[in-house]
């Protein structure tokens, strides 16, 4: 939506400002994007947090980003808060409101503004002589801070605490939000910490209230579009999901993006699942020494029939890849969380990026093909962590959950997640007892014709319960062999239980559009662009989708009928190489194929709208 | 003139079952090959200490020395896995059930080269359960190049000498975490037993590197790691006897030259001096020693290391009693309430 603003209007120094009868037209509540800039390691998160949560608090539907570097302290970093009225919580390519907190970057932050965007800065940095085409509100921090902070070693945290008290004066944030979000942020236990930081927010509210005169147009009026939500990261979402799911074995090797999934898997552990009766874990957490060891791990734990899991990123899906490739044809369950971040090699650590879906559905040497879950919201990282574990166990194969760096490690809105409605399913075990009654049995034969063998337990108390788990060629009855035609059987059996998924993974989500000739197909977060872009090409272009949002491979049979239904269907992906539409052209006839279209993003930063419609458009020449 | 008289009843061990239910499959190994004497040790050591045999779970990497566990113990669970990472399915499948009786058979090659970071980080964490290198120097399947642990000097068929310096395993074992460690050979017979018996009996990480010659590829004149020079360089610490904690034999004190070692389950190792006076529980003592021998070219044998009192992985974590694999839902699933106390806080 461009900027309804009089071209008048400029730096707060220079123009005189509007009466306040004229801005009521101009004014934009509720629908725009707050950006700071700081330097990372300086306790800007608290502040962000708090700014987010208040507007939150207030009803308004809202979504963070961290932008930030591979580094400890030192580096430029950016949060996003973006409001929006209409629910739309994906990335917003413009910024409208940015606090330049971060001197090394504030002349290119202001410099890549939008003309009648508005600019808190840091006073002796004198942005203002910048540009004449923005609203500047120089704030002095160093002098606000002083009084509040009398330990001078805190400064530089507190300092932060100065805007968000500025940003809600300008803002018209409810200063009673901002101190419940602020309560809530450092808990019962910092009470003493949260006192400082209230006296700060209170300092910049006061200052900016008396000193400066709003003359940007954005604001924030109170709704009651986040009644009874909850807010969350997809990482902890899926740890959360882990631990309900029953898991009992972790395993893992730290990397960005998927350690706070594993941390925060440890947090709810300890809080969770310490037996009551003895006070002992009904859990084990190991620290690999690196992720051949954790899925390995993994794939022992599985083995021995615990739910065991592991989480990672590219990189250590890469290492993971031989241990893969003998869960698939040893048949153990095992459950590996991908949260996708920007490759090849190192790449972009701290970005994000879908790019890791044509190696992992394929993983390892030989023919091999896994199952993906994707999850598109951090509810559904909580009920498909569930799933990935029954279909593991039900399915005897390792699972994969592709999140990404955007869903695992930014906050979402969402909805509370739901208690699981069904009980655990443990896939086809033997007992002793059923030993004894069968007289025996044969590990990989396909008694019920799903391609699912039946499986006993290591330890299982009967003569006749062992079998021999290999990673060599093998027959129906576990046992050695190099036969062209045993193998061949049993590969081939691999493929119709993989087969045999399609009808069991998670269902897309689909809706048939009458009028539309056009398809929209995404996963996982494109979701959230893809969703504001569909409202984008009706309202200002007149074209109506249909979408298909996907949610697992193998693809399900809905996926087919969708593309009949369309001329054209636009698979959205963010990769270079359309991964996404490479493994449908595995699947599909050549006339269906020849309906797809690819739409991509690939720059590592969480897709937006305005960059799909703005592709989509191009494309269908509208 | 001939009988028909029934052949004689076949020995039981105190669960009651005799020595076929401790059997493997037959070997595929060359004749001679050392790895089969090894098996055969761990299937009489299984059946005369009378564990469940399904109660034990085999692992192993990939090689020569990893097809063994298929060659004992057909009435246990068996993982035959990846090149060097047996420790790593192991690991996880004991954290699964702690009550299974883990016993790793893997190469040199699995060990020193390829698995060694799995290796160290094994010996670290010090998880219950038997890891044996059945160590000939040599990659067998793919004929014959060195591995990680040939010695210096150590000549190939070729006569090609070995020019890096060996990996030792036991060293390594010492210094990192194992808490039981002996070296033994596959021609000692009767200490490789006893090693295996302490072995099963010791509650912890046991390390137990086997000199097993290959006949095929290092078994020449100028190898190290052949019978012949085992014969003349194998020089046993001590005489090693094990008495099980059932056996009610009354241990004859007096000798002066025993050193006994009361193991978690109350069997008890007997080292009868023989030239050393090695104590195992000495640390430093065992290592100065593993220098030692490797400056002088002798192989000492026997149990190098031992501290019967450790704290496992099982206890560093708190596990619960039951297997985390087998607990029932009620266990691993929190109840509602837990779910909602949460999605309250995350208002």
């Amino acid at each position: 939506m461009p900027l309804s603003l009089d071209s008048s209007m400029s730096t707060i120094e220079a123009s005189p400002v509007a009466s306040r009868d004229d801005r009521q037209q101009q004014l934009i509540t509720n629908d725009f994007s707050i950006q700071i800039a700081t330097v990372n390691g300086s306790g800007s998160q608290t502040a962000n947090s708090v700014l987010m949560r208040t507007i939150f608090q207030m009803g308004v539907p809202v979504s963070g980003k961290n932008l930030f570097p591979s580094n400890i302290q030192g580096l430029p970093t950016w949060f996003t808060i973006r409001a929006s009225r209409h629910g739309w919580i994906g990335r917003r390519k413009q910024i409208d409101f940015l606090v330049a907190m971060n001197s090394e970057t504030a002349r290119e932050d202001v410099l890549g503004l939008d003309a009648g965007a508005a600019a808190v800065y840091d006073e002796p940095l004198k942005l203002n002589e910048l540009r004449q085409d923005l609203h500047f509100y120089p704030v002095p921090f160093d002098k606000l801070v002083a009084p509040v902070c009398p330990d001078a070693r805190l400064r530089r945290l507190v300092r932060n605490m100065i805007y968000d008290g500025v940003v809600a004066s300008l803002l018209s944030l409810d200063l009673e939000e901002v101190r419940k979000a602020l309560v809530k942020q450092f808990g019962p236990r910092k009470a003493k910490a949260a006192d400082l930081n209230w006296g700060a927010v209170e300092a910049g509210y006061g200052w900016a209230a008396k000193n400066l005169r709003k003359t940007d147009p954005y604001h924030i009026e109170r709704m009651d579009k986040t009644a009874g939500k909850i807010i969350i990261d997809g990482n902890s979402a899926a740890a959360l999901g882990a631990v309900f799911a029953g898991c009992t074995v972790v395993t893992w090797y730290p990397i960005t993006p998927s350690s706070s999934l594993v941390e925060s898997m440890i947090a709810y552990f300890r809080r969770l699942r310490i037996d009551p009766a003895t006070g002992k874990a009904t859990y084990a957490v190991v620290q690999a020494e690196d992720e051949l060891a954790a899925v390995g791990m993994v794939i022992g734990a599985g083995w021995a029939g615990a739910r065991s899991m592991t989480a990672t990123a590219g990189p250590g899906i890469s290492l993971m890849s031989e241990f893969v490739g003998l869960g698939y044809y040893a048949e153990v369950p095992a459950v590996i969380f991908d949260v996708q971040r920007v490759g090849p090699s190192t790449g972009l650590p701290t970005r994000t990026m879908q790019g890791d879906l044509l190696t992992t559905a394929l993983l390892s040497h030989g023919d091999t093909c896994h199952p993906m879950l994707l999850p598109g919201s951090p509810e559904e990282c909580f009920t498909m962590a569930q799933e990935a574990f029954d279909l593991a166990e039900q399915f005897q194969t390792p699972v994969f959950v592709m999140t990404d760096l955007d869903l695992g490690m930014n906050n979402w809105m969402s909805d509370p997640f739901p208690y699981p409605a069904a009980p655990i399913r443990r896939g086809k075990v033997l007992s002793a007892e059923d030993v004894e009654r069968m007289g025996g049995f044969e590990r990989y034969r396909d008694v019920d014709g799903d391609g699912v063998g039946y499986r006993t337990l290591p330890g299982t108390e009967h003569p006749q319960a062992a079998y021999f788990t290999r990673g060599s060629g093998h027959n129906e009855k576990a046992q050695y062999t190099e036969r062209p035609d045993d193998y061949v059987r049993i590969i081939d059996r691999l493929k119709r239980k993989f087969e045999n998924m399609r009808g069991h993974v998670p269902r897309p989500e689909v809706v048939f559009n009458e009028k539309a000739k056009v398809g929209l197909l995404y996963f996982g977060t494109s979701r959230y662009a893809a969703e504001e872009s569909r409202a984008q090409l009706e309202t200002e272009f007149g074209c109506q989708t249909s979408y298909f949002r996907l949610r697992a491979y193998p693809f399900t049979s809905e996926l087919p009928g969708f593309i009949d239904r369309h001329e054209r269907v636009y698979v959205i992906e963010q990769n270079r190489d359309a991964q996404m539409l490479a493994l449908m052209k595995m699947d599909l006839d050549a006339a269906r194929i020849a309906r797809l279209r690819s739409v991509r993003y690939y720059g590592g930063l969480p897709l937006d709208a305005r960059t799909l419609t703005d592709e989509i458009v191009i494309e269908e020449g509208l | 003139m001939s009988t028909t008289a029934a052949p004689p009843p076949k020995k039981v061990n105190r669960i009651g079952l005799d020595i076929t239910g401790y059997k493997g499959g037959r070997t595929t190994l060359c004749a001679g090959c050392g790895h089969n004497s090894i098996s055969e040790r761990i299937t009489e050591v299984f059946f005369e200490l009378g564990v469940t045999p399904w109660r034990v779970a085999k692992f192993s990497g990939i090689g020569c020395s990893s097809k063994s566990p298929a060659y004992f113990l057909n009435m246990a669970s068996g993982f035959n896995g990846v090149h060097g990472r047996a420790p790593a399915i192991s690991s996880g499948a004991l954290l699964a059930n702690r009550d299974l009786l883990g016993i790793v058979v893997t190469g040199d090659g699995d060990t020193a080269s390829i698995g060694i970071g799995q290796f160290v980080h094994m010996l670290r964490r010090n998880l219950p359960m038997i890891y044996v290198i059945e160590n000939n120097g040599v990659y067998g399947l793919t004929k014959g190049q060195f591995s990680a642990t040939a010695d210096l000097g150590s000549k190939q068929k070729s006569g090609v000498a070995n020019d890096q310096p060996p990996i030792d395993c036991c060293l390594l074992g010492i210094e990192l975490g194992a808490t039981l460690v002996a070296r033994s050979f596959s021609g000692d017979k009767k200490q490789l037993q006893a090693i295996l018996k302490a072995s099963v009996a010791h509650r912890g990480l046991s390390i137990v590197d086997v000199i097993s010659p290959c006949t095929t590829f290092n078994d020449h004149e100028g190898s190290t790691k052949s019978y012949a020079y085992m014969k003349d360089h194998d020089e046993p610490l001590h005489d090693v006897g094990f008495v099980p904690f059932y056996d009610d034999i009354a241990v004859e004190i007096g000798e002066g030259e025993v050193r006994e070692v009361t193991l978690h389950d109350g069997s008890v190792l007997r080292l009868k001096k023989i030239g050393h006076d090695h104590d195992p529980t000495d640390r430093m003592a065992a290592i100065r020693l593993l220098h030692e021998s490797a400056r002088s070219g002798e192989v000492a044998t026997g149990v190098l290391y031992v501290q019967p009192k450790n704290e496992t992985l099982i206890d560093q974590m708190n596990l619960v009693d039951e297997p985390l694999a087998t607990l029932p839902e009620a266990r691993v699933r929190p109840p509602k309430e837990a779910l909602d106390r949460i999605m309250e806080e995350l208002r």
